[in-house]
């Protein structure tokens, strides 16, 4: 628990309510959230990490808090990070000035399987490639956060954050009534608001939003259908859209019907077969031509993912300075990179004391956590980086911060992570909090969901 | 040389297909060695439209077709003054990075036997020039591949052509840019024609690969025939390998058995 005098407030409101909860309540309504979500449906792994797709994450009913300076910064810091991600999407598909500035090696970005050939030389609508950008901090210290990765494609997660504050609101409303928590209600209306913003310039008249999903096997369905509600538009599969002259239509009991904005929750490989993956059944054929000839924009844009690629993720500073011209706000994790060959050695030397990644890698997958591993799980890891240096960067653990969270002997501290999720269009919104992940287990610092992490409901506190 | 193409692709479906779309690349782009006079592509009644320039140069345009289609033709007919470059393309506008070009596909991964043949054929080169390197590693595949039409299938890839000792033009192109890549050299599929004569190896609808040379930028290599581009070459359209650099791909619904007809004739002036 930190300081600051509204936070204590705060976390002083939170301790008599827990205190005053009898163990029977506490259960009681432990199940009746897991009942709630259960009924909603919401199940799938947070941000595709795989694993069971019914399986319920764990909530955990202690809300994390931050106070409205906190997060003022933080807010800061993340709106001027999706900015930079946007000015440099925008300029390695153009003019490169980046790199011929020096500031990024080319290879990093040409040589990187998401770079899109089919991206260079086109301007989607505003300039802007990724218009859903999620930043996954940690705090280390009481006026220190840390980027631990940025997700420039389709970042999910978001209907926990939106569903966890709901669950909260019907079960305690009492809290809400006690402490003024800023809403995080108004994220559907923004990102409606924000895919109408960047509908083409060839679209005349109100855009036509749909939300395009690989179907209901996919883990996140759940979320697609939710946001399309939310949102009031249509969710749609490949099979529903046809590409006929310059546009993309949508298959309506009233015959065809033109749409504009394309929220796609499919890779670039799989949406269209005549430009990417032959075999991709979940795609639109002729998309990307209808795409690079401005009939139809698609969020995020195909090639985005360059982006937040962790090799590249080292630069992000960088780019703060080069395309803004201001300081960073939110700081990187200290990262060597094994392709580089003065951290490669440091590396090898120090893997008992450092966290070890994947470039590519996601979701707490092939991962080495050097502090927590025994010596055979170390040599290994040393194996592989020895044969591909490139395939991996090791950063420090970090003495993440940690939050009270319910454990079996009443409240504990457990540590955790955040995913605020900020939108990119016409302006740049942030509703105030995020998600919240928290690694259940004492000690972990690993919250992925798929290595038994859970959610928490995330209070920034209003003035 | 001015040469005259006629291209014309027919697709007959046994039972009509419920709709299908193509996106094609079927229109060269002038550069230092082709002006393109006069060129047109007819695609029967197919809506046309979503057409651009993708980064690579080429015109890109898709169409489509309302269900039900029993056959669709697409008639390609070109002339063009083309003049001999030493393969070299020049005067020719693209915004690709040429270093984009070492990705690797299925098709043109490069496993041992290509690292090898790679490293074989450069040994002692290290010293001369890039252009020299090049084609060392163009004469090399020709030598490792025997040019026999029949013994690859469309989705052969580079190490499996390699292995059977055996292949054609597409073979030969994806195993040329798989032993560049693997001595780190860009290098890209090229599908254009070939006005073939009879010594030539080939049809008239022809690949090659172009690799970066420093110095010179992209420069075109047939290793099917131990050659650079020169004026019987006409050039299409490129990609990372065949599949990529496809004039024409498209998608149709399952379960529809599809026959394909493909003509191509490639004329001089003076045979007409």
């Amino acid at each position: 628990m930190l300081n600051g005098a509204e936070v204590r407030a705060a976390y002083e409101s939170l301790e008599r309510w827990h205190k005053s909860m009898p163990d029977d309540l506490r259960s009681l309504k432990q199940s009746e959230a897991e009942n709630l979500f259960k009924r909603v449906g919401i199940t799938f792994a947070v941000y595709g990490e795989g694993g069971d797709p019914e399986r319920l994450i764990p909530f955990d009913m202690f809300p994390r808090v931050f106070t409205n300076s906190e997060w003022r910064k933080l807010d800061r810091g993340i709106r001027q990070r999706a900015a930079a991600l946007n000015a440099f999407l925008a300029d390695v598909y153009d003019r490169g000035e980046i790199i011929k500035a020096g500031r990024i090696p080319e290879h990093l970005i040409t040589k990187n399987a998401a770079f899109e050939k089919a991206a260079i030389g086109f301007r989607p609508p505003r300039n802007i490639y990724s218009h859903i950008v999620g930043i996954d901090l940690v705090r280390t210290g009481a006026d220190q956060f840390f980027v631990l990765e940025d997700n420039c494609r389709t970042p999910s997660g978001v209907s926990y954050m939106l569903q966890n504050r709901e669950v909260m609101m019907r079960m305690f409303p009492q809290l809400f009534v006690e402490n003024r928590i800023a809403p995080v209600d108004g994220y559907a209306r923004l990102l409606k608001k924000t895919l109408a913003s960047v509908a083409p310039l060839k679209c005349d008249s109100e855009p036509t939003v749909v939300i395009l999903t690989p179907g209901q096997f996919n883990s996140a369905y759940y979320e697609h259908s939710y946001l399309a509600d939310l949102m009031g538009v249509e969710l749609v599969e490949g099979q529903d859209l046809f590409v006929e002259g310059d546009f993309v239509w949508m298959k309506t009991t009233e015959g065809p019907k033109k749409v504009d904005v394309i929220y796609r929750r499919l890779d670039d490989d799989f949406i269209d077969p005549l430009c990417f993956r032959p075999d991709s059944m979940l795609g639109v054929p002729g998309l990307m031509s209808v795409y690079r000839s401005g009939g139809v924009n698609i969020c995020s844009c195909p090639g985005a993912g360059v982006a937040d690629d962790k090799a590249i993720y080292t630069y992000v500073p960088e780019m703060i300075r080069f395309y803004l011209g201001e300081a960073p706000i939110l700081e990187n994790v200290p990262t060597w990179q094994c392709a580089k060959n003065d951290d490669y050695k440091y590396v090898l030397e120090h893997l008992s004391e450092l966290v070890v990644k994947e470039v590519h890698g996601s979701g707490g997958y092939g991962m080495l956590v050097g502090p927590a591993s025994d010596k055979s799980t170390i040599e290994l890891f040393r194996q592989k980086i020895i044969e591909n240096p490139g395939n991996y960067i090791a950063q420090p653990t970090l003495s993440l911060s940690a939050c009270p969270t319910f454990v079996d002997a009443g409240i504990a501290p457990r540590h955790v992570d955040l995913r605020p999720y900020c939108l990119v269009g016409e302006t740049i919104e942030l509703v105030p909090g995020g998600l919240t992940r928290v690694a259940m287990t004492e000690g972990s610092l690993v919250v992925n969901s798929s290595q038994g992490g859970g959610v928490k409901d995330t209070w920034v506190l209003a003035e | 040389m001015r040469l005259n193409v006629k291209h014309v692709t027919r697709y007959s479906f046994d039972t009509p297909a419920r709709g299908l779309v193509q996106t094609h690349k079927l229109i060269p782009s002038t550069c230092g060695s082709q002006n393109i006079l006069s060129w047109t592509v007819t695609t029967g009644d197919a809506i046309r439209g979503a057409a651009f320039r993708d980064s690579a140069g080429d015109m890109v345009e898709t169409i489509s077709v309302r269900g039900p289609v029993d056959e669709l033709v697409i008639e390609v007919i070109g002339e063009v003054e083309t003049v001999d470059l030493f393969g070299v393309l020049r005067n020719y506008r693209e915004t690709v990075p040429p270093t984009t070009y070492l990705r690797r596909t299925r098709m043109i991964r490069p496993d041992t036997a290509l690292r090898e043949l790679s490293a074989a054929a450069l040994e002692g080169l290290d010293g001369d020039s890039a252009l020299n390197r090049a084609h060392a590693l163009a004469r090399a595949v020709n030598e490792a591949i025997e040019y026999v039409p029949g013994a690859t299938e469309e989705m052969t890839t580079a190490a499996e052509a390699l292995a059977g000792g055996k292949g054609v033009c597409q073979d030969h192109t994806h195993a040329l840019i798989a032993v560049a890549h693997a001595a780190d050299i860009p290098a890209r599929y090229v599908a254009g024609y070939l006005h073939s004569g009879e010594d030539a190896m080939g049809e008239a609808s022809h690949a090659w690969a172009e690799l970066y040379v420093q110095g010179l930028g992209w420069v075109g290599f047939d290793a099917s025939n131990r050659c650079c581009p020169d004026e019987r070459y006409i050039r299409l359209c490129s990609g990372y390998d065949a599949q990529d650099a496809a004039p024409i791909r498209g998608i149709m619904n399952a379960g529809v058995k599809e026959h394909l007809d493909v003509s191509v004739a490639v004329m001089s002036q003076y045979q007409q």
